[in-house]
């Protein structure tokens, strides 16, 4: 909402500085988002500006009230005049080539003179004819032989408006010589109104805030004109059928309105409110409803008698029929259902109700008399309404976020003066007033005690009911209990508790929220317990990152297509797998992921030129819907992905080792060991994206962890991915967090020297690794502390079908120093389990 | 060379040596000539040596003067056929001989070592400009850096954190924070609903209020709710999709509006520094009531204005406000007994401001150019 100062000053004194009040405004929940100076003096260029401020100020020297007394044509060009100027001091000549002049070109000097906005020479305002808001200086030139120096303005010129068709003609009181800052200077606040702050989208209501906290007199508006026609009584009638969606309808009477321009001011008050001026009728509607907060709506009178065969007009509020159609205002024909509401005659639809008028009824430039509406709406219908047409107009906007009935009259009469005095006519005596449904406003009782618990200060009741009162609730003192009673302008105020925390914020927000001391905690600790499943996955997280590997965290919505990329079976994800919106914003963002891994693998897509090494994690959930249950599970997934060099290449290295499988298998292994999980075991596996001969399954304890694998080339083709192998694993996190001890042993440092021994076997090339190594642990028994696997061979030297694998043992007595012949008896149990079990020959050197 | 001088003359020694040897006896007054050539030759080795200066000079110079053909050797080896008077002062001399030059060469051998190792230290200088071998080094994610510290400061004042689902009924997202279908404040989320009754991506983490309300009441709640939520945007530099918030929580029988502006005010000073200002100001949110902005001095400008705080000198950096009644019943709680206060915060906020990130798109989107600056 735009505030304009000049305008906010007819409700309320204020003698703030700009900046002042606007952080007044913004303490009290009004935040003000820019100041757009439109003539005042610019606040200095201070070291703290906590505000935007824009435009133009209009120095007293240059910027001055003149007045036009005659109009001459140019010698030498027919689209400039001469105007004989004065500025309160001598006779000048000031050239322009405004088009609204023309009508008094050479008509000789004026009876009335001209009021205009004069510029001296030397004025810094912007250039009218350059596209956005340039500032110019005035300098003196000649121009088709005239000299010119000066000039009168356009609204554009002095940062009003964009209007700059023709200069600013001011009302005809404006007094001549008089600065025009001291005329007409303004400041515009651009203010965000809060949902339940709606009643202050108006002018008084900004100023009624305002007077709350600097304690200025607040002036409210009233119709203070007499009627001077006869009793509205019998011109017009009014049916409600259903008070819950329309509470109140009013109807007022002007006739014989003049539909001219308005006066300058009010046009210079509604351009600043961004709205655009029309005519002292349409002016009127628009400039209460910004005033009071109030939308109106004028009907053509005569239109809706014609529509009534020459009778009274009835209007009728109800809901719309399935399948009836409006054309608005705006000539779109509108398709409605049973949740809008419509005011209509006995012959149809006349407006959509509370969101935008029909274009049959609407007031036209020969409309002399006016039925003027002033209603409320059920805010719920009218949000429906507008959500659903995507409409956004004045009215709508407040009565989607509700309007007290009890401004209707109010609104009513003061426009009705409005139009009377800017276009004349006779205003009708009376009101028609349907008001079937009187809101209940709330009574709430609240206590020193009740303010002191919620908000930790003592305030005293009168000192709470004086505040109140500052926001018009009428309250009682009793003690230390304060009744107030919330004022009919507002419907944002609940009743019991709800009404207490209502009024307490208001109590707050009057007192200032940064005058409340600020406390420490004092209330009782909760029992504190631990967090495994947090801790544990930090843990995991900073395990991987020694490790090597930089975590990523993507989107979690994804689409189908994009997960389906990683499966090689691609009918293998069913789309009825997946948590869909209903709502997406593109389609690649249309489904909640099932699949971690394929979103660590688009990062590692995306990244794969710019690094040499590659090495990525994520840990997140994906999301599975369940059949008969509303909300999906989330199990939370650890998800790895590298691709490149080993290691980093230096300035006289350059590194050769391409990651690989066995690569992830060491981080894998380096994560499970760190964490304490014994009884780990790696299987030949298969999984839909990995490459069949190097896939594993990962067990701890005989459970299931997840898979680890080369990247299956076929999947691996549909990426943009480089000739080095990607490798990638899948861990059910949930599990691994489940199976992760909370503590551990450690063991003593030996205090025996331990023996090491180096044995080389030769076994089948189908042995699995492991299954040797399960073999000598178990036979080492505790005497043996490490197995080291740290070659192997396979080769003619050894015969085909064989491999060569070489150990280092340590064995580690805990209570003597070994012999070497408990060591050659330790060595040869090995061996001869591993020769009966797995066909080992031990290897000759 | 230098170094052969010595090895040559102490070559012809021994012959002389013995030669003479026989001769002595006759002359006790006089230094006998043996005795003045052991010191001959001790001279000249000492001499000599100051011109020894590699390892393999030494080794021949010990050979001359100390190995088993050297003069003063060879004068113990024959000590027995001395004359019986001569052979105390003879042995003497040929041991203070021996021990003189030992001294001497263990003595020249540490300065040769020394200066050799000098010289070796001198020409192994490397261009230390170049640059070194970067290790192989993993990373966390800003966001989970940024939520860490979050974390790690509220759990200081008890605060526990507490995690709930992303996809959530409207129940819990909206109707139970007293946000009731078209509500006005409905329009401050835009909300992706999922196919199914009444089901959404949560639209901040404030339905996770009610999970830990439930959970713990009527016991005091001290938590805080991280997570990512989503929102219907138009994603640009700007907004995103998809974000974390991080709420917190404190439910208890004395809980007021100057708790929470401590405890908050606590939270921001250990988050940016000790005596950085803040301000709220009024706000709105259906949940909560009285409502508030927490703002702080922009800590780039110290609020003189700048780009960051749009030359406002303030940045908004978490809304918060007492939670209101009806919320603090649908979490089980009797709202005249119990009272409470909320706050939600965005981390990619609190990252974009600390460490100047202009673009939100940065955070989901894993260039390594980005993450690797953390």
């Amino acid at each position: 909402m735009k505030i304009s100062l000049n305008w906010l000053k007819d409700y309320i004194d204020i003698d703030l500085s700009l900046e002042d009040l606007a952080r007044t405004l913004t303490m009290l929940g009004l935040e003000v988002e820019e100041i757009r100076v439109v003539g005042l003096e610019l606040p200095q260029k201070s070291d703290r500006s906590e505000f935007k401020i824009t435009g133009l100020g209009w120095p007293s020297d240059y910027f001055v009230v003149a007045q036009i007394d005659e109009v001459m044509p140019h010698p030498d060009a027919d689209r400039l005049t001469l105007c004989r100027l004065n500025d309160g001091g001598a006779d000048l000549i000031v050239l322009t080539g405004a088009p609204n002049l023309f009508p008094y070109k050479g008509i000789g000097p004026l009876v009335k003179p001209i009021k205009v906005a004069y510029a001296r020479e030397g004025s810094v305002l912007y250039d009218g004819h350059k596209p956005g808001y340039e500032l110019t200086k005035l300098k003196r030139a000649k121009i088709r032989g005239v000299e010119s120096f000066s000039m009168v303005c356009s609204e554009k010129e002095l940062g009003i408006s964009d209007e700059h068709e023709g200069i600013i003609i001011l009302d005809s009181d404006a007094p001549t010589g008089m600065p025009l800052a001291q005329y007409m200077g303004d400041a515009v606040y651009e203010v965000s109104i809060l949902p339940n702050m709606i009643r202050d989208a108006s002018m008084v209501g900004v100023a009624r805030e305002l007077s709350a906290v600097t304690g200025k007199a607040l002036r409210v508006p009233q119709r203070s004109v007499k009627s001077n026609g006869p009793n509205i009584a019998g011109k017009a009638a009014i049916e409600i059928r259903d008070p819950q969606l329309n509470p109140r309808f009013v109807l007022g009477l002007i006739e014989a309105v003049t539909p001219r321009e308005s006066p300058y001011w009010v046009q210079r008050r509604l351009r600043m409110a961004g709205m655009r001026p029309i005519n002292a009728i349409v002016d009127a509607t628009n400039y209460v409803m910004l005033e009071t907060g109030q939308p109106l709506h004028a009907f053509d009178y005569d239109v809706l008698k014609e529509r009534a065969n020459g009778e009274r007009p009835t209007i009728i509020t109800r809901p719309a029929v399935e399948g009836e159609t409006i054309t608005t205002l705006d000539e779109v024909r509108r398709n409605l259902d049973p949740n809008d509401i419509l005011v209509t005659d006995t012959a149809g639809p006349l407006s959509l109700a509370g969101v935008m008028g029909g274009l049959e009824s609407e007031i036209r430039p020969e409309t002399r008399n006016i039925l003027l509406e002033g209603a409320s709406w059920n805010f719920i219908n009218v949000r429906k309404t507008t959500s659903r047409m995507h409409l956004n107009s004045e009215a709508g906007y407040r009565f989607a976020r509700g309007v007290h009935p009890a401004l209707a009259s109010w609104a009513v009469e003061l426009c009705l003066q409005r139009m009377y005095e800017w276009g004349g006519g006779q205003i009708y005596e009376g009101l028609v007033d349907k008001y079937p449904l009187p809101p209940q406003d709330p009574q709430v009782e609240i206590t020193v005690a009740d303010v002191k618990r919620k908000l930790g200060i003592t305030i005293p009741a009168t000192e709470i009911a004086d505040i109140l009162r500052r926001l018009e609730f009428k309250c009682q003192v009793d003690g230390d209990r304060v009744v107030a009673q919330t004022p009919p302008i507002r419907l944002d105020i609940g009743s019991g508790e709800v009404g207490k925390a209502d009024v307490i914020e208001e109590i707050a927000r009057i007192y200032s929220y940064n005058a409340i001391p600020e406390t420490d905690l004092g209330d009782d600790l909760p029992p504190q317990g631990n967090n495994l499943a947090l801790d544990h996955e930090e843990k995991i997280k900073d395990i991987l990152v020694g490790l090597g590997l930089q975590e990523v965290i993507t989107y979690r919505l994804t689409s189908i297509e994009r997960e389906n990329r990683l499966a090689l079976d691609r009918n293998e994800l069913n789309p009825q797998s997946y948590v869909k919106l209903r709502n997406p914003s593109a389609p690649e963002r249309a489904v909640m992921r099932r699949s971690l891994l394929a979103s660590v693998l688009e990062v590692l897509e995306k990244n794969v030129h710019l690094s040499e090494r590659l090495a990525f994690f994520e840990i997140g959930p994906i999301f599975v819907p369940i059949k008969g249950q509303q909300l999906p599970n989330e199990p939370r997934q650890l998800a790895l992905a590298m691709t490149g060099k080993r290691h980093n290449s230096a300035w006289d290295v350059v590194e050769k080792g391409q990651l690989d499988f066995f690569d992830l298998k060491g981080v894998l292994s380096g994560l499970l060991e760190s964490l304490h999980l014994l009884n780990v075991s790696f299987e030949p596996a298969s999984h839909p994206a990995m490459h069949p001969g190097k896939c594993a399954q990962i067990f701890v304890n005989g459970n299931s962890l997840g898979y680890l694998g080369e990247l299956h080339p076929q999947v691996k083709e549909r990426y943009d991915f480089l000739s080095a192998c990607v490798v990638l694993a899948e861990i059910d996190l949930d599990k691994l967090v489940s199976l992760t001890p909370l503590w551990f042993e450690s063991a003593p440092v030996p205090l025996f020297p331990p023996v090491l021994e180096d044995i080389a076997l030769i076994v089948d090339a189908n042995i699995p690794a492991e299954r040797v190594e399960t073999l000598i642990r178990q036979t080492g028994g505790k005497m043996l502390s490490a197995v080291h696997l740290f070659d192997v061979y396979s080769g003619e030297k050894i015969g085909t079908g064989k491999k060569s694998l070489a150990y280092s043992m340590t064995y580690q007595p805990q209570d003597h120093t070994m012999t070497a012949a408990e060591a050659t008896a330790l060595r040869n149990k090995i061996v001869r389990r591993l020769e009966r079990e797995v066909g080992a020959q031990l290897r000759d050197e | 060379m230098p170094a052969n001088v010595g090895g040559t003359t102490g070559n012809k020694c021994p012959s002389l040596f013995v030669g003479t040897g026989l001769f002595f006896g006759g002359f006790m007054e006089e230094k006998p000539k043996i005795i003045s050539e052991l010191e001959e030759t001790r001279d000249k080795a000492l001499a000599s040596l100051s011109q020894v200066n590699d390892e393999e000079a030494l080794q021949n110079w010990r050979r001359d003067y100390l190995g088993k053909a050297s003069q003063v050797m060879l004068t113990f080896a024959s000590l027995g056929q001395q004359p019986k008077d001569m052979r105390a002062l003879l042995g003497q001399t040929a041991n203070q001989v021996k021990q003189a030059l030992e001294v001497a060469l263990e003595e020249h051998t540490q300065r040769v070592k020394q200066t050799a190792l000098l010289h070796k230290v001198q020409s192994e200088q490397v261009d230390v400009t170049l640059p070194g071998r970067a290790p192989v080094q993993g990373g966390l994610h800003p966001q989970t850096q940024v939520m860490r510290r979050i974390f790690a400061i509220f759990a200081e004042m008890g605060f526990q954190v507490y995690r709930t689902p992303d996809v959530e009924s409207d129940l819990y997202n909206f109707e139970l924070l007293n946000i009731p279908a078209y509500h006005p404040a409905r329009d401050m989320w835009d909300t992706f609903h999922v196919e199914g009754e009444g089901v959404v991506l949560r639209t901040h983490t404030s339905p996770g209020q009610i999970h830990a309300m439930r959970q713990n009441a009527p016991k005091p709640v001290r938590v805080i709710l991280p997570g990512m939520c989503y929102r219907y945007e138009q994603i640009s530099a700007r907004s995103e999709i998809q974000f974390n918030q991080v709420e917190v929580i404190a439910v208890g029988k004395n809980i007021t509006f100057g708790d929470m502006k401590g405890t908050l005010n606590g939270f921001v000073r250990r988050l940016f520094n000790a005596d950085v200002r803040t301000r709220l100001r009024p706000s709105y949110f259906p949940f909560t009531e009285p409502s508030a902005e927490m703002d702080v001095e922009c800590f780039v400008c110290a609020g003189k204005g700048c780009s960051v705080c749009k030359s406002s000198g303030w940045l908004e950096i978490l809304g918060c406000g007492m939670i209101h009644p009806a919320v603090l019943e649908n979490g089980g709680y009797d709202p005249r007994v119990f009272s409470g206060f909320a706050a939600g915060m965005g981390p990619e906020r609190i990252s974009m401001l600390l460490h100047k990130i202009e673009d939100i798109r940065y955070f989901w989107g894993n260039d390594v150019r980005f993450l690797g600056q953390f």
